[in-house]
């Protein structure tokens, strides 16, 4: 439990010193991405990791908490901190409904479902035009503010998008290490043990999938007011499997997995940059060659490698 | 030893001498640093059709000023990013542009999205922007640092609906693309309808990878249409043409700019004859009258473009061929920093590019009249002039 | 009247659709059946048909048949790869680990094709010319035809496969219990390479009668694949009739929602159709067989 502690301790550290090196640097701007992708990554493993319930359809929270926080604050000139409450707590009223039929399938059939949700979304967002802008996006999303402060630099919104990070980490550490996240990892182990010894898997499952949905709607809230013009391009079933591809390649069933695996891949196409056209295909190649050897993630496979390559004590004659 | 007057007198003329060829070595130096442009482009993603042309011609024109010797001496560095058609790569690389390789302008984007994106980016900045998307939100409102090079959405309307008029036809059906391209299309069909009389009988849509239109089609068969107007890019209205063949549907098709490129005669087919469409004048630079002044331009364009890929120089590849020269302009009339560029691009008067004959102002940062589009039909599968 | 013949005609185009749906439904069904995978990547296959017919014939110059030929071997050759090296070493792997696997090497496969080929757009010349005939009220090409031959040919030639020779029973009975299977004797893991091999074969002459129609580039898997999976879910994922009704039920929903109530939303109106079908009745619409809901 104390390390635990002192993990979570020296990772604020981490996040609150980042940006001091980089002097406003351009990677500040990237930094503040990885944040919310971190959310939505968690969001995700949350559902996919510890309760192991696939879905491909997360960009559909995503949006929608986007969309429903632009449209509030465009349309109907609602506060922003105002909205993005209400936005959160319908998009997870939403997933709460949908989840009981959705999440009585399992495995390709939850994918498919899930995957639908996500590309029924997708069109809506196309489609309403009249309310959403349509293919055309929604632009003058004012941003954030508390009081006279407003959120408007590249820095500022590190360290809101950060905070709200911070705050999702420590709880979902405390839920997975509670007696709740127990029953998460029973369901995943095997749902039928679990309802046996008295955990209400049906519902448990429901709640992570509105928890899940209510992270990523936070997380789509705070990426309209950094943006300020959101498009449907970036709430496609192509950001459903980036986000899988975070989790699978950080860690499944790893909160600080989910950290890494965003840092990565937004990291990545930086990387990349040389490659040019060929990044597509290390993406592929990366999802291919990680679940077959490493399928417990980087967060695992690195203390792993270490393990071999460094020397076990005493072994010296 | 010499004299402590010599010595003095010395070190006077070494002084002097070493200080000459400071200043020397520093301008030579500072003449020798290139400027850097940034370019965003969609080379790659569901706008690659856009951004690959713009990416080549940008690349191609910029070698060929360097060659030449560069702008005042100094070569251009061109910086281009693949933004993927997504819009969030675009802000993340509109930055990195701006504050890593502190480029003095920017290029791009190739979509209306990502442009919408970007502006509260560059404007923040303060660099120059000159877009290469259509949607004419990106300059009205017009805004200090955003230009654009592509032709507005409201000209080729505009082109189709006095063609029709003329025709004495008012009657019209309505098949746009649910991408930006086709929505701001259909929102400029509906705004100005009332102007030239129009009336939209069918409004139906269909999505950017979709195969088969027959529904939409034969909805439209049923309706009072007496003309079809399609907005989208390859391969949609290719789609379309055949499917009007196939349901012998003969209502005269009009199609956007978005398909003016002998590709859509390619994929079409027969069914491509007897299809119209507003073209940037690139479509049929040899038919153009020794007149126009955009001639020797469009035609040097086609000709460098073919030598350089082997492939036809497009409409959309020109946007980014005029947005580098509309810079180098600036540049070469005395800008050097981004506001210095601004305000020269702004000043921007008679300059013949591909898309058009460009007029910036302080009121208009679109830059383009009526004339840059005329109206082309597909005969015997080749483009002709609509008199 | 008129609404008649524009219901007939939004029928007729449905059902060619669905019969392309019902092919690459096939294809799923039967790597789902012999592996109880399902593989992301089917559509991508699809798309290798097209795409290596028509590089057949504008590169190499070949004729039609021989340019057919040359792409369904090419893309069975590239299934075949696949499962040897993605699928064979995950053995005993999660249905996750394997989507993901699938998932990537759709991308790879893509990526690839988009680097060889370039993301430009390409159409094959239709096998039989364009001259449209009328049918009921509706017109149809001579292509539209062709498929419709073609899937009744692969309907037959799967029921004569499947229930009457020794290799198609082995596959069958692979699906049921692979254990069992083993134990008389079938080799599993050839089977797997056999169902893989067959999958991205039909998918590949999927591909090919459609790419004169509908032409083709790197990226038309994505939709193709995910439609034929509704359409292998609606038939129950069985190798047979269902799903080709499953296609064909799916193809004509999406017409007439596209013609008679909102052509924006008529991919919102089949996976609609998909969600309803897996919430009350997941084992599909056809098949009589269990569920997997405790």
């Amino acid at each position: 439990m104390k390390a635990d502690k002192i993990k979570f301790l020296v990772f604020c550290l981490l996040v609150l010193l980042a940006p001091l090196p980089l002097s406003g640097g351009y990677l500040v701007n990237v930094l503040v991405f990885v944040g919310i992708n971190s959310m939505l990554a968690l969001g995700l493993n949350l559902l996919l990791g510890y309760a192991g319930q696939i879905s491909l359809g997360q960009a559909a929270f995503f949006g929608l908490g986007a969309y429903g926080s632009g449209v509030l604050t465009t349309q109907f000139a609602m506060n922003p901190w105002l909205a993005m409450l209400i936005v959160a707590v319908c998009v997870a009223a939403f997933a709460f409904a949908v989840g009981f039929p959705v999440l009585r399938l399992k495995g390709h059939y939850l994918a498919m479902a899930t995957l639908g949700v996500g590309v029924i979304a997708h069109i809506a967002f196309n489609e309403t035009i009249d309310l959403t802008g349509g293919p055309s996006g929604l632009s003058g999303i004012p941003y954030l503010s508390i009081g006279e402060f407003i959120f408007d630099t590249d820095l500022k919104n590190y360290y809101l998008v950060w905070g709200f990070a911070l705050v999702m980490i420590l709880l979902s550490l405390n839920l997975v290490n509670s007696r709740v996240g127990r029953g998460l990892r029973a369901i995943h182990d095997s749902e039928v043990a679990a309802r046996v010894m008295g955990v209400d898997a049906r519902l448990m499952k429901v709640q992570v999938f509105a928890l899940s949905a209510f992270i990523s709607a936070i997380a789509g809230s705070l990426y309209c007011h950094i943006m300020t013009f959101i498009s449907p391009t970036s709430f496609s079933f192509h950001i459903s499997i980036e986000l899988l591809t975070m989790v699978v390649i950080g860690g499944l069933g790893s909160v600080y997995g989910s950290v890494l695996g965003a840092l990565l891949l937004t990291m990545l196409p930086e990387m990349l940059r040389a490659f040019e056209d060929f990044d597509i295909i290390v993406y592929g190649l990366l999802l291919v060659s990680m679940t077959i050897y490493l399928p417990g993630g980087l967060v695992r496979g690195i203390p792993m490698l270490f393990r071999h390559l460094l020397p076990k004590r005493g072994s010296h004659a | 030893m010499k004299a402590k007057g010599g010595t003095f007198v010395n070190k006077l003329i070494t002084t002097a001498l070493v200080s000459f060829a400071l200043c020397c070595l520093s301008t030579a130096a500072l003449a020798a640093a290139p400027i850097k442009i940034g370019a965003l482009f969609a080379v790659t993603g569901p706008a690659s059709f856009l951004g690959e042309p713009e990416r080549n011609s940008a690349q191609m024109v910029v070698d060929e000023i360097n060659k030449a010797g560069g702008v005042k001496g100094r070569k251009l560095q061109l910086i281009i990013y693949d933004t993927g058609g997504d819009a969030t790569k675009a802000v993340q690389l509109a930055n990195r542009l701006i504050k890593n390789d502190r480029v003095v302008a920017i290029i791009g984007p190739s979509t209306t999205g990502d442009t919408m994106a970007v502006i509260p980016v560059v404007e923040r900045a303060q660099i120059p922007l000159i877009a290469c998307a259509a949607g004419i939100k990106i300059t009205e409102p017009v805004k200090k640092w955003v230009f654009k090079t592509a032709q507005n959405d409201t000209l080729a309307v505009a082109r189709i609906y006095e063609q029709l008029k003329r025709e004495r036809k008012n009657k019209v059906a309505i098949l746009t693309v649910s991408d930006s391209f086709g929505s701001s299309g259909r929102e400029q069909l509906k705004s100005q309808a009332a102007r030239y009389g129009m009336q939209i009988v069918a409004d139906d849509t269909y999505g950017p990878k979709d195969t088969d239109m027959t529904a939409q089609l034969t909805r439209i068969r049923g309706s009072r249409a007496q003309a079809v107007i399609c907005w989208g890019t390859n391969p949609g209205p290719a789609v379309i043409a055949r499917n009007a063949k196939q349901l012998g549907v003969t209502l005269p098709l009009y199609m956007s700019h978005g398909v003016s490129s002998k590709k859509f005669i390619d994929l079409a087919g027969d069914a491509a004859e007897g299809v119209r469409l507003p073209s940037g004048k690139v479509l049929v630079a040899d038919l153009l009258s020794k007149s126009d002044k955009q001639k020797s331009a469009l035609q040097a364009y086609i000709r460098d473009y073919q030598r350089h890929f082997k492939a036809e120089g497009d409409h959309f590849g020109g946007h980014a061929w005029d947005a580098v020269m509309l810079l180098k302009g600036a540049i070469e009339r005395g800008g050097e920093s981004p506001a210095a560029i601004r305000n020269q691009l702004e000043a921007t008067r008679g300059f013949a590019g591909i898309g058009g004959v460009f007029n910036y102002s302080a009121r208009d940062h679109a830059g383009l009249g009526r004339d840059a589009f005329v109206l082309v039909e597909v005969k015997k599968k080749s483009w002709t002039l609509v008199k | 009247m008129q609404l008649l013949n524009q219901i007939m005609q939004f029928v007729i185009s449905g059902l060619a659709t669905g019969a392309i749906y019902a092919l690459i439904g096939l294809s799923f069904a039967i790597i789902f059946n012999s592996t109880g995978i399902v593989n992301f990547a089917q559509g991508e296959f699809v798309m290798l048909g097209g795409v290596l017919a028509i590089f057949s014939m504008t590169a190499l110059k070949l004729p039609i048949p021989v340019a057919i030929l040359v792409a369904v071997t090419g893309t069975t050759v590239v299934g075949v790869v696949f499962e040897r090296l993605a699928i064979r070493p995950l053995k005993n792997a999660t249905p996750l680990a394997l989507i993901i696997i699938t998932i990537g090497a759709s991308i790879l496969i893509r990526g690839m094709v988009m680097l060889l080929w370039g993301k430009d757009t390409q159409v094959l010349p239709p096998f039989s010319g364009n001259m449209p005939l009328n049918f009921a009220g509706a017109t149809l090409l001579p292509q539209h035809l062709w498929i419709f031959g073609v899937t009744l040919l692969v309907i037959a030639a799967s029921r004569l496969f499947f229930h009457h020779t020794i290799t198609g029973k082995a596959m069958r009975a692979c699906s049921f219990n692979r254990r069992a299977a083993n134990l008389v004797g079938i080799s599993v893991g050839r089977m797997v390479l056999l169902s893989f091999a067959i999958s991205s074969a039909l998918g590949a002459l999927a591909g090919v009668i459609i790419a004169p129609l509908t032409m083709t580039s790197y990226d038309v898997g994505i939709m193709l694949g995910l439609k034929g999976f509704c359409a292998a879910i609606m038939g129950g994922m069985g190798s047979g009739l269902g799903t080709v009704l499953g296609g064909l039920i799916l193809g004509v929903l999406e017409s007439l929602g596209a013609g008679l109530i909102s052509s924006g939303y008529k991919d919102a109106i089949a996976f609609l159709v998909l969600l309803l079908i897996l919430f009350i009745r997941p084992q599909g619409l056809f098949k009589k067989g269990e569920t997997d809901r405790v």
